[in-house]
Parts: structure tokens; sequence; C-alpha cells
């Protein structure tokens, strides 16, 4: 039960600073990648600030394996440069290249009403099945 | 610099940091949206809390807005078939590569770890090459 309410509040806390971030705005995002037409680099300061804060507690955290909640620490083993990780990279970077949202943004921004949000997150989910289907 | 907002993108940033502390800190997972997205629609474990997670996503700003009395801006392509297209390429493409701009971008840079550092390099390398090949055919003007 408490999983669930830290998941919930988690949630809400990274929910809120991707709104104060200005990253639910899909031309901010634009605007980074535009490094040759009026660039804005507001999105590196959105990773940084937030690897300030992670980076030092993953280190602190580095041996532990259960949570506070007594649950099992699983970090990702994997560490080979596997063609997957390129390929899957270089499509990922062209769709959010292309119209400016992630996933992190697309799901917050259900909270703006904003109709072809929801088509976006229907592609995403068509996009991560035909992934589990095909390529998996 | 154009449009160029450090204060409140710092601000924003350091909360988002916040909260991949507190998930993981709490659930012993790590706060990777494409990842949480994915395996609440194909896997049966973790699915109520990961339900949780995105729904808090969306409360948040709702909260946000309700409590400051503010709104945002939202301004995206109104091609149809341009987001069709985007939102498959990123289902799929940070399924096949393990992560996105959370997952990748600040989880696995803040653990040092080389792919995730590789995958942030090389989405962020395609993204600015999608977004100069676009304005080339007078989008984004």
């Amino acid at each position: 039960m408490s999983e669930k309410i830290f998941s919930l509040f988690s949630g809400i806390i990274f929910g809120t600073g991707l709104v104060i971030s200005g990253m639910t705005n899909p031309e901010k995002v634009i605007g980074f990648l535009s490094i040759t037409h009026n660039w804005d680099a507001s999105l590196i300061f959105v990773m940084g600030g937030a690897i300030i804060v992670t980076a030092p507690f993953f280190y602190l955290l580095r041996n532990k394996n259960k949570s506070l909640l007594g649950l099992d620490i699983n970090l990702p083993q994997k560490k080979d440069l596997d063609k997957k990780l390129f390929i899957g990279s270089f499509l990922f970077g062209a769709g959010w290249g292309l119209v400016g949202l992630c996933p992190g943004p697309a799901v917050s921004s259900i909270a703006l009403f904003e109709p072809i949000t929801l088509i976006f997150l229907l592609a995403m989910l068509s996009g991560v099945l035909a992934n589990n289907i095909f390529i998996k | 610099m154009y449009n160029f907002t450090p204060i409140s993108a710092l601000t924003g940033g350091i909360i988002i940091g916040c909260s991949v502390v507190l998930f993981f800190y709490t659930t012993g997972r790590l706060a990777g949206i494409s990842g949480i997205f994915a395996n609440v629609f194909t896997n049966k474990s973790n699915r109520g809390s990961n339900l949780l997670f995105l729904l808090g996503l969306v409360l948040g700003p709702l909260g946000y807005f309700y409590f400051t009395q503010s709104t945002v801006s939202f301004e995206i392509t109104n091609s149809f078939i341009l987001v069709l297209i985007a939102g498959f390429l990123v289902g799929m493409g940070t399924r096949m590569s393990g992560g996105c701009t959370s997952g990748h971008g600040i989880c696995g840079i803040s653990r040092f770890s080389i792919r995730s550092i590789i995958a942030t390099i090389a989405f962020i390398f395609t993204g600015v090459i999608t977004v100069f090949i676009l304005q080339q055919f007078g989008f984004y003007l």
C-alpha cells in the first residue's frame, strides 16, 4: 500500500517539476534542439538540475539492495553497447525532434486538455507494442 | 539566446530530481517514464504503482495550475500525421534502447551508466538533425 502512495507522490512531484521547468511545452523542447536557429538552452538546466540532486543519492545508495519499504532494488545490469541501444535512441530522437514530446511531458500534458496529446500517447503505445511484438 | 529560462528550468529540474530520489529510495525502482508507461500496459508486476505514478504526472500539473492560478503555453505542430509518426517512433525507440529523457538522460547519467550517456548523446543528436531538416522544409518558423 505504501509503495502505491509513494509512487503517486513521486509522480505528482515529477509532474510539478516538469510543468515548472517549461518542458511540457513542445515548442520549448524544439527550441533546445534547434541549435542553428534561436537556440534555447533551458533543457540543459532541467537535466542538470535533476542530475545534481540524483547523482549524489545514487552514489550514497549504491550498495543497498533493499529500498526503504523493504523492496528489492533492481538496477539495470546491461553494459554492452548493442545495436538496439543505438537504433532505439536514433528512432526516439527522431520522434522527439518531430514534435517536441517525450514520454514524461506527453503524459503530463493530459493536464492541459489538449486532445492531440492523446493521439500522441496512443501512437506511443502502438510503438511500444510494435517493439514487443517484432523486435524484443 | 531565445526564450531562455534558466531559473525555472533549474528549479523544475531540481524538483524532478527529488522525485527520482524519492521513488528510488522508497520503491527501489528507477523513474524512467517510458518504462513505467510501457509496463502499465504490458507487465502485470507493479501495475498499480506504475499507473499511480502516471496519474501523479497528470495531477502534479493540475495541482500546480490550481494553487498558483497560472497556465502554461502549449504549442505543437498542427500536423496530425507528424504527431502519429512521432508518437510511434518515441514508443518504439525508447523500448528498443531501454529509456527516454528520464530513464537514460536523468537516472542513467546520474548512475554514470555508459549506455545511458551514449543513448542520451544519440537521441539529442538525432533530435537536433530532425529539427534542422524540418526547418529546411519551412517547419517551426
